[in-house]
């Protein structure tokens, strides 16, 4: 099932296809490939038909949906109803949800079919899925790389065909990279946009939801459904959403476009620096004017990042404490219970940001340590702001390589490295995307991997974002140039 | 700020997190030099500056006190690794010479 989700959308409610049909076709390519590929925890093929129905029957009592038929994988960090729920964790390894996040719930109701939940590095916190307690997801551009996390899952499900749309979360980049590497539009909105309302938080301030798509076209048809201020989430913004998904543009002109001086390539080697000069001078081509903005704080992002988001997970994951629900690990007092618990449930990674989060909250350093970050974070939106009185929109790579192979990235500062460049911006708050940009071919492969461009607008300008986007992927098509042959 | 001598083991108490020796020299090397990256943040001068807990403005609003919808209390209890009737069970909290 290669077809668009727009065209799947656009054949059931005209009634060329069926919700069922389509969900059909999907399942059985999950079947084929997804052994291999590993994209789902949960394959939710019964659920997947009954909701196939519905859809069915609400067209032919004459409703409209916007996303009639469409099959999504949902990330295991998002609450399904009565579906296992696990954040790719020991912890919650048999967790069944007992309510349905906003996010989904609005994609469900637009009628899009959940055909399984996605893996994900555990907690949401890492960049190649291999954090993972539950399951190895493989690149479908490559079975020997990763591919990218922490919504690897959706992405990797998304680019074998086993999906339409990924629902994704971004917390540091988590949409952004794992799309750059599995040649996806990977859309993070303005925080607060979209609802976190059953979404297993990992850090508040940060975490956002947003669509993996094979098109801009799709990602904004799945955005203008999520997005919107909901009742459950008292961060979601109360500010009307401007339609993305009727508003996109083939050209440029007009456009000024940022290109960050502290960004420069040259590091990245000859070749992923010429592949992002071209997609600059491509920006050029489409009438948008170049300029240079300056966003000092740059190489201070990941230091800032390190602090915070580990900070406000050390806090949100406090609750799995084996009382309540998840794993229990017995002790012979509380205290004992508590500790085993979250030393068995909780992989390595998601217990050094804890340790780190705990320090940096502890007496005695959260001056020197959280509260400069926070600090630090305020410098970040005003650079931001002074650079967008000079440009539209910025333009940057999304990672800075393409998807390596498995355990390549053993310490954990180099996989930090990998979300450099998209961490401002979600300091920021900002809408960012990663679109296709081109191909290169890593040391000793002889497979072309997929690289993302990062685009990046004011907040709210979730619609100018994607319009541009639009432009540049339908003049350049790079998505179109290589077939996931791994998964194929 | 030294982050050479972190006491781990405190860090993980307070974390509540048991740890093997063996995480212990692990975690305690990695948050060293994480920390000592963290440490650069020291450059920017930030006295002028206001911390930044949350990027979009909001405000404090008001709603009515109304009951609204929740999960039923046994869906809730459906979930707990251990429970005795409508309580939540956990290991004894209070010694029994206390």
């Amino acid at each position: 099932m290669e077809l668009s989700a727009v065209e799947i959308a656009r054949r059931v409610n005209a009634g060329e296809n069926s919700a069922r049909e389509v969900t059909d076709a999907v399942l059985a390519q999950i079947d084929v490939v997804d052994d291999r590929l590993g994209a789902y925890l949960t394959r939710l093929h019964d659920l997947a038909r009954v909701s196939a129905g519905r859809v069915d029957a609400r067209i032919r009592a004459g409703e409209h949906l916007p996303l009639a038929g469409v099959p999504v994988a949902v990330k295991d960090n998002m609450c399904l109803a009565g579906t296992r729920t696990t954040c790719g964790s020991k912890m919650l390894e048999g967790w069944v949800a007992p309510y349905t996040a906003t996010a989904v719930a609005r994609l469900l109701d637009a009628g899009a079919v959940p055909v399984g939940k996605a893996n994900m590095d555990e907690f949401a916190m890492g960049s190649s899925c291999e954090n993972s307690a539950l399951g190895q997801t493989r690149n479908p551009y490559d079975l020997e790389r990763v591919p990218g996390g922490s919504s690897g899952g959706s992405a990797a499900a998304v680019a074998a065909y086993e999906a339409a749309i990924g629902m994704g979360s971004d917390t540091g980049g988590s949409i952004r990279e794992p799309a750059a590497f599995c040649n996806l539009v990977g859309f993070k909105p303005t925080y607060g946009r979209v609802s976190r309302y059953g979404l297993i938080a990992f850090a508040s301030s940060l975490d956002q939801i947003g669509p993996l798509a094979r098109s801009v076209e799709d990602a904004a048809l799945a955005y203008d459904v999520m997005a919107g201020k909901d009742p459950m989430d008292s961060t979601s913004v109360d500010r009307p959403v401007e339609p993305a998904a009727t508003a996109l543009r083939s050209d440029l002109r007009g456009v000024r476009v940022g290109i960050v001086k502290e960004f420069g390539t040259q590091g990245l080697g000859p070749e992923i620096d010429s592949l992002y000069r071209r997609a600059y001078l491509d920006l050029e081509k489409l009438g948008a004017t170049l300029v240079d903005v300056e966003l000092p704080t740059a190489d201070y992002g990941l230091a800032t990042y390190y602090l915070i988001a580990p900070a406000e997970c050390s806090s949100n994951l406090a609750r799995f404490d084996g009382v309540r629900y998840g794993l229990r690990v017995d002790g012979e007092d509380v205290g004992r219970m508590y500790e085993r618990t979250r030393a068995e449930g909780f992989g390595p990674e998601v217990k050094r940001r804890i340790l780190i989060g705990t320090y940096a909250l502890s007496s005695g350093y959260y001056d020197a340590y959280y509260v400069k970050a926070q600090k630090a974070r305020t410098m970040f939106g005003a650079d931001f702001k002074r650079a967008f009185e000079r440009c539209d929109l910025i333009a940057s790579p999304a990672a800075s390589s393409p998807a390596f192979a498995f355990h390549a990235k053993s310490d954990p500062y180099s996989m930090y490295m990998m979300d450099y460049y998209t961490i401002p911006m979600s300091l920021a708050g900002l809408p960012a995307l990663s679109v296709p940009c081109g191909y290169v071919l890593p040391e000793g492969s002889s497979r072309p991997m997929p690289m993302g461009l990062q685009l990046a607008a004011p907040l709210f300008g979730e619609a100018q974002l994607l319009a541009a986007a639009n432009a540049y992927e339908c003049a350049t098509q790079h998505a179109r140039q290589q077939r996931p042959e791994g998964a194929l | 700020m030294s982050s050479d001598n972190i006491d781990i083991r405190y860090v993980a108490k307070l974390a509540r997190i048991e740890l093997t020796d063996d995480e212990v020299e692990r975690f305690g090397r990695q948050l060293a030099d994480l920390l000592e990256h963290a440490k650069t943040l020291h450059e920017l001068d930030t006295a002028a500056v206001p911390a930044t807990a949350q990027v979009v403005e909001s405000r404090n609003v008001a709603r009515a006190d109304a009951v609204g919808r929740c999960l039923e209390h046994e869906t809730v209890m459906q979930m707990a690794p251990q429970r005795q009737g409508a309580f939540f069970r956990v290991p004894r909290i209070i010694s029994e010479e206390s």
